[in-house]
C-alpha cells in the first residue's frame, strides 16, 4: 500500500507529523467510516472536556492540544499546593495558592499557538447537563473515586436514544505510584465506572476498638487521634487537613499514644499519609497514562485507527514496579450495574440486622461504597439522612430488624440514594443469609 | 540553675516538632516511593541525550526527570527548530524558530525546576588551528569557531552516569555509545517512537542487582511457623497452656500466629511428629483450628480464630529458595572490582548461611493481627530480635571475607530484610559468546515469538508485538521509508518477511508516519523510560530485561529479552 494524500490542517507545516497519520488511512483504519479529507476540520470543530488539572490533568491539556483539539475546556476546583510541583509541569513556586484550572488553561494556550482553553475553577457538581451536552468527549483525571462515579453516572443519564450527540465517550485515566490504567466507556453500551466499582476496592477500615483500646500499628495511633481524640478536644474549630498546626497537633497526639503502647513508627509524614489518604505519585506514571488515555482521544475523534472501548478491549492496566506489564481487556457491562444496568443487583444481608446496621454496610461493601445512603423500601421510606426533618422521624427505624420489624422479606427491591450522586437511585434485591 | 532547668522543661513539653524542610513537601509524593536514599542518587545522576528525529520522546523522557530533581542532564542535538517541531513538542515555542533546538530545550525543561543544572550540545566554540605558512615559513595559530561534536563532548565532559540516544540517530555515532559504555560501565538506551509505535531497550553493562526491590506487602510475611526458634515456641505455649481456662476475652485476643503454633504442636502430637504437608493435611488442620473457636460467646464467633484459618494455606508452605536470590547464588561474579562490592560479598555471605540452616536470614516484620497491643508488640519483639540476631551473624561472615571490612552494616541489614526478594538482571550477558551475537539472539527470539503467535488463538495469549520491533529496527537510521523498503529491510532478519501479514502491516503503520511522532506516543514512551531510569538510578524496583515495544493501536506493550 503506498502511503496516501495527505489533507493539511490550517497550518500545514506545524502539523504536519500530526497530518500525516490522522488524514491517512493506515492498515488498521476501518475505511468504511474512514473520510481523511474532513478529520482535520472535524477535531478543530469539536469541544472536549478535561476533569482534573492536577497530575494527570496538566499532561492531558498539553497532550489534546498537541493532537488537533482546538476546542478544550478544564474543570477543577483545586488551588496549587507546593507538593504539586513534582509532577504538574504547567505550575511554578509563584503560583502556588492560584486556581490549578486557570493557571493550567493560560499556559498551554501561551505555549500552544490556536488552541483555546477554557478554565472552570470550580466542583464538577456546579455545572449542568446543559453544561456537559456541549462536548463531544469527556477526559476524566481524578484521584477521587467520588467524582468519577459523579461525572459516570451523570454522563449514563445523560444518554437519549433519540439523539446521537446525547453520547459522549468518557475516557479515564488513574495512577497509584508506578501503576495505572486507562479505560474507555461508552455510557449505557459498555461496562462502566459502576460496573468496575470492585476493582478499586476500598481499604479495609480498622475496626474502633482496635483504636479505642488495642491499637498495635503506628497507623491506629494516628487514625486514633484523627478520629477519637480530636473530636473529644476540638483543639480547633474545623480539621483543615492542608494546616500543618492541625496535622502537627495530630501527630504529636498519636506520637504520645504510641509511646505509651510502646508503639514505634510514627512520624509527622506517616501522619499525613494516614490523615489525608495520600496516595504517592510521580511525573512519569501520569505521563503514561496520561497519554494513554489522549491516544484513544484522538483515535476516536479522528477514526485514523481502532480504538478502546468499543466492541472489545476498553481496560488498559499498567504497572512499572516489576518491569513493565499492561494487561488489556475487555470488562463486560453488569446487568445489575446499579447506573447504568437495567436489573436489581442481589444485596446480601444478614437476617439479624437492623436498619442500622445495613446502612453502616453499604459504605464497606466493595459492590456500594455509598457513605450517606437513604434506603426506600418499594411502599415506604425507611431512612432518609436529609432533610433533618425526615431524618429524624425516620432515625427510630435505624434500631429496628429488617425483618419482622421492617417487614421486609427475601427478594424484596430497595432503592438507595447517596448525596454523592444527586441524580441516580441504587437498586438492590434483597438475599437474606447468616453471616 | 539554668541547666536544670531547661532539663526539666524539655521533659514536660512534647516532642520537638521537625516539620518537613521546603523540599521535603516538594517532593513529599516521590519520597512515599523512593525514600532519602532514592533521591540523592536521582540528585547525583548526570544524564545525556542525543536527540534525533522530531526528538519528542527523548524531551518527554528528561521532563520526567527534571521534575523529580534529577542532578543535571545535557542535550546534544545537531537540528535547528523548524516550523513542524512546534507541533509536536511541547518544549519549544514561536520563539525557538531557527535557534539550535538542543538550547531552547535546555532552557525550557530548566524552567521546570530550579534545583536541575542543564547544558546542551552543539555549541559553536573557539578551536585554535594552525593556518597554511606564512611567506617566511611561521605558522600561526588563529581562532575558528567550529561546533563541538559528539566525540569531543563525550571525551571532555564529566563522566555520564546513563546515555539515552532517539532514533533515527546516525549510525556512525552507535560505536561511539558502545565504547563510552564499556569504558566508563554506563548504561545506554535507544528509544525509537514513531506514529502509533515505540519501542526502546536498555543495554546494562552488566550483571545489575538490586536489593531494594519493593515487593508486595503480602509477598513479604515470613512467620516460620514450620521451624520456630526456642524463644518463639516458649512464647505460644505460655499464652496457650490453658487455653480452655482463658476467659473470652483472652481467648479471643491470643494472636492468630499463637494459635497455629499451637494447633501444630496438638497435630503433630497425633501424627508421628509430622506437620501437614499435602493440601488434604493442610485442609484438614484449617478445621481443627477452625474449630478451636468459640461460639456461644456474645459475638457468636472469633475473629482470630478465622485470621488463623484464612492463613493456614500461606503460612504452612516450607522454606525455598526465591529463583531471584537462586540466581544470585548461582552466579559467578565477573571480574575483581564485581567480586569485592558489597552486594556479592553479602551475597555469598547468606549463602554460606542458606547452605549451614537451610533457611534464610529472618526478615523480622509481622503482619498485623487481632491481639491485645502488649503480646503484639512482644510477639514483634521477638521476631526484630531474631532478625537482629541474623544480621549479626550475616556481618560477622561479611566481615571475615576479605574486603568485607568496608561493608557497610546498614547494606548488609537491608540484604537481610529484602533476601527472598533480591533480583538480578541481565546476569547472562557476557555468556553470549563471540559466535553468539545480537543478530543471533533476535532471531531466536523471532522464531520463538512468531511461532507462539500460530497457538495464540488456542492459547488465549495476545500477539506478539516483535513485528512492530522488527519494522522499527528496519528504520533505525533513515528517516523515512517506504512500506516496501522496511519489509525488505527485515527479511534480512525474518526470511519470506513479505508473507508475514503482521510485518507487513506494521511496516505499512510506520510508512505512514514518515519517521514523524505522534505526541501521544512520544509522551507515553517518555513516561516508561523514565521510570525505567529512576529505577536503574535509585536501584530500587525491577527495571526492564531488556527491551519493551509499545503498541498505539491496540494500546498494550510486550517486553523480550532481545
Ligand atoms: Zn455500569
Amino acid at each position: 500500500m503506498a502511503a496516501g494524500t495527505v489533507y493539511p490542517a490550517s497550518e500545514p507545516t506545524r502539523w504536519k507529523y500530526l497530518d500525516r497519520i490522522r488524514t491517512r488511512p493506515g492498515p488498521y483504519t476501518d475505511e468504511s467510516t474512514f473520510d481523511g479529507s474532513v478529520v482535520a476540520e472535524t477535531m478543530e470543530k469539536m469541544s472536549i472536556l478535561v476533569i482534573g488539572a492536577g497530575g494527570l490533568g496538566c499532561e492531558i491539556l498539553k497532550n489534546l492540544a498537541l493532537s488537533g483539539f482546538k476546542n478544550i475546556h478544564v474543570i477543577d476546583m483545586d488551588t496549587i499546593d507546593i507538593s504539586n510541583l513534582n509532577r504538574q509541569f504547567l505550575f511554578r513556586q509563584s503560583d502556588v495558592g492560584k486556581s490549578k484550572a486557570e493557571v493550567a488553561a493560560k499556559f498551554v494556550m501561551n505555549r500552544v499557538k490556536g488552541v483555546t482553553i477554557t478554565p472552570h475553577n470550580c466542583k464538577i457538581q456546579d455545572k449542568d447537563e446543559d453544561f456537559y451536552m456541549q462536548f463531544q468527549i469527556v477526559v476524566c483525571g481524578l484521584d477521587s473515586i467520588e467524582a468519577r462515579r459523579w461525572i459516570n453516572a451523570t454522563l449514563v443519564n445523560m444518554v437519549d436514544e433519540e439523539m446521537e450527540d446525547s453520547l459522549k465517550p468518557l475516557i479515564d485515566g488513574g495512577t497509584e505510584g508506578f501503576k495505572g490504567q486507562a479505560r474507555v466507556i461508552y455510557p449505557t453500551m459498555t461496562s462502566c465506572i459502576e460496573c468496575q466499582l470492585d476493582m478499586h476496592a476500598p481499604r479495609a477500615a480498622v475496626p474502633l476498638c482496635t483504636l479505642a483500646s488495642i491499637p498495635r500499628q503506628p497507623e491506629h495511633c494516628i487514625e486514633w487521634a484523627h478520629v477519637i481524640a480530636w473530636d473529644q478536644e476540638k483543639p480547633f474549630p474545623q480539621l483543615d487537613k492542608d494546616d500543618p498546626e492541625h496535622i502537627t497537633w495530630l501527630y504529636q497526639k498519636a506520637l504520645l499514644r504510641a509511646q505509651e503502647f510502646n508503639i514505634s513508627g510514627v512520624t509527622y509524614s506517616l501522619t499525613q499519609g494516614v490523615v489525608k489518604n495520600i496516595i504517592p505519585a510521580i511525573a512519569a506514571t501520569n505521563s503514561v497514562i496520561a497519554a494513554a488515555c489522549c491516544n484513544e482521544a484522538f483515535k476516536i475523534a479522528s477514526g485514523c485507527a481502532p480504538s478502546l472501548g468499543w466492541p472489545e478491549n476498553n481496560y488498559m492496566m499498567y504497572s512499572g514496579n516489576d518491569s513493565i506489564y499492561t494487561y488489556t481487556f475487555k470488562h463486560e457491562r453488569k446487568e445489575d450495574c446499579p447506573v447504568c444496568g437495567n436489573l436489581a443487583r442481589e444485596l446480601i444481608v444478614d437476617p439479624e440486622w437492623t436498619l442500622g446496621e445495613l446502612v453502616e454496610s453499604f459504605a464497606t461493601r466493595p459492590e456500594a461504597q455509598l457513605k450517606k445512603p437513604s434506603i426506600r423500601a418499594e411502599k415506604k421510606t425507611l431512612y432518609m439522612q436529609s432533610p433533618a426533618s425526615l431524618e429524624e422521624q425516620t432515625r427510630p427505624n435505624l434500631e429496628k430488624k429488617l425483618v419482622g420489624e421492617l417487614g421486609l422479606g427475601e427478594g424484596d427491591e430497595i432503592g438507595v440514594t447517596d448525596p454523592a450522586f444527586a441524580t441516580v437511585s441504587f437498586k438492590f434485591r434483597l438475599k437474606f443469609q447468616k453471616a | 540553675m539554668p541547666d536544670e532547668m531547661t532539663e526539666i522543661v524539655m521533659a514536660q513539653t512534647p516532642p520537638i516538632l521537625h516539620g518537613p524542610s521546603e523540599k521535603e513537601r516538594k517532593y513529599d509524593r516521590q519520597l512515599r516511593l523512593w525514600a532519602a536514599s532514592g533521591q540523592a542518587a536521582l540528585e547525583s545522576a548526570n544524564l545525556l541525550l542525543v536527540n534525533s528525529g522530531s526528538g519528542v520522546v527523548g524531551v518527554e523522557t528528561l521532563k520526567n526527570l527534571v521534575l523529580p530533581g534529577i542532578g543535571r542532564f545535557t542535550i546534544y542535538d545537531e537540528k535547528l527548530v523548524d516550523e513542524a517541531d512546534l507541533g509536536v513538542n511541547f518544549f519549544l515555542d514561536q520563539g525557538s524558530l531557527g535557534k539550535p533546538r538542543s538550547r531552547c530545550l535546555t532552557e525550557m525543561l530548566l524552567e521546570l525546576n530550579p534545583e536541575v543544572e542543564g547544558d546542551w550540545y552543539p555549541k559553536q566554540e573557539v578551536q585554535w588551528s594552525r593556518q597554511t605558512p606564512e611567506l617566511d615559513g611561521s605558522r600561526a595559530y588563529t581562532p575558528m569557531l567550529q561546533d563541538t561534536s559528539l566525540e569531543s563532548l563525550l571525551e571532555s565532559s564529566p563522566v555520564f552516569t546513563s546515555v539515552l540516544y532517539t532514533h533515527p540517530v546516525r549510525s556512525e555515532y552507535i560505536p561511539l555509545f558502545e565504547a563510552y559504555s564499556r569504558l566508563h560501565k554506563t548504561p545506554l538506551v535507544a528509544i525509537h517512537s514513531a506514529g502509533f509505535y515505540s519501542s526502546f531497550q536498555l543495554t546494562l553493562p552488566g550483571a545489575f542487582a538490586i536489593v531494594d526491590t519493593h515487593p508486595d506487602e503480602t509477598a513479604t510475611t515470613d512467620l516460620r511457623v514450620l521451624s520456630p526458634w526456642p524463644e518463639l515456641v516458649e512464647f505460644a505455649r505460655a499464652m496457650t497452656r490453658d487455653i480452655d481456662k482463658l476467659d473470652d476475652h483472652e481467648h479471643g485476643h491470643l494472636p492468630y500466629l499463637v494459635l497455629l503454633l499451637h494447633f501444630l504442636d496438638q497435630w503433630r502430637d497425633s501424627h508421628g511428629n509430622q506437620y501437614p504437608s499435602t493440601y488434604k493435611e493442610k485442609t484438614e488442620f484449617r478445621n481443627l483450628v477452625q474449630s478451636g473457636a468459640r461460639t456461644d460467646n456474645a459475638e457468636g464467633g472469633e475473629e482470630n480464630f478465622d485470621e488463623a484459618a484464612a492463613a493456614v494455606l500461606k503460612a504452612l508452605v516450607p522454606p525455598s529458595l526465591p529463583s531471584g536470590l537462586r540466581e544470585v547464588f548461582e552466579y559467578e561474579p565477573k571480574d575483581l572490582a564485581e567480586k569485592s562490592s558489597g552486594f556479592w560479598i553479602i551475597a555469598s555471605a547468606i549463602k554460606n548461611y542458606y547452605a549451614e540452616n537451610g533457611s534464610l536470614p529472618l526478615p523480622g516484620s509481622l503482619p498485623d493481627m487481632k491481639a491485645k497491643s502488649g503480646v503484639y508488640i512482644q510477639l514483634q519483639n521477638i521476631y526484630k530480635k531474631k532478625a537482629r540476631e541474623d544480621v549479626t551473624d550475616i556481618l560477622r561472615r561479611v566481615q571475615a571475607t576479605p574486603g568485607g571490612e568496608h561493608v557497610d552494616s546498614a547494606e548488609v541489614e537491608l540484604f537481610c530484610k529484602n533476601a527472598a526478594h533480591v533480583k538480578l538482571i541481565n546476569a547472562t550477558n557476557g555468556d553470549a559468546g563471540a559466535n553468539f551475537t545480537k543478530v543471533d539472539r533476535l532471531k531466536r527470539v523471532v522464531d520463538q515469538e512468531l511461532a507462539n503467535d500460530e497457538f495464540a488463538e488456542e492459547s488465549l495469549m495476545p500477539l506478539s508485538l516483535v513485528p512492530i520491533y522488527l519494522v522499527l529496527q528496519a528504520t533505525a537510521h533513515v528517516v523515512s521509508a517506504s512500506a516496501q523498503e522496511i519489509v525488505a529491510e527485515v527479511a534480512k532478519i525474518v526470511p519470506h518477511a513479505e508473507q508475514n501479514e503482521r510485518i507487513v502491516k506494521a511496516a505499512q503503520e510506520v510508512a505512514r508516519a514518515e519517521g514523524g511522532e505522534l505526541h501521544n506516543i512520544a509522551a507515553l514512551t517518555g513516561g516508561m523510560v523514565a521510570q525505567e531510569m529512576i529505577k536503574i538510578i535509585t536501584k530500587q524496583y525491577i527495571p526492564i530485561d531488556n527491551t519493551c515495544i509499545f503498541d498505539g493501536i491496540s494500546s498494550r506493550c510486550q517486553v523480550l529479552r532481545l
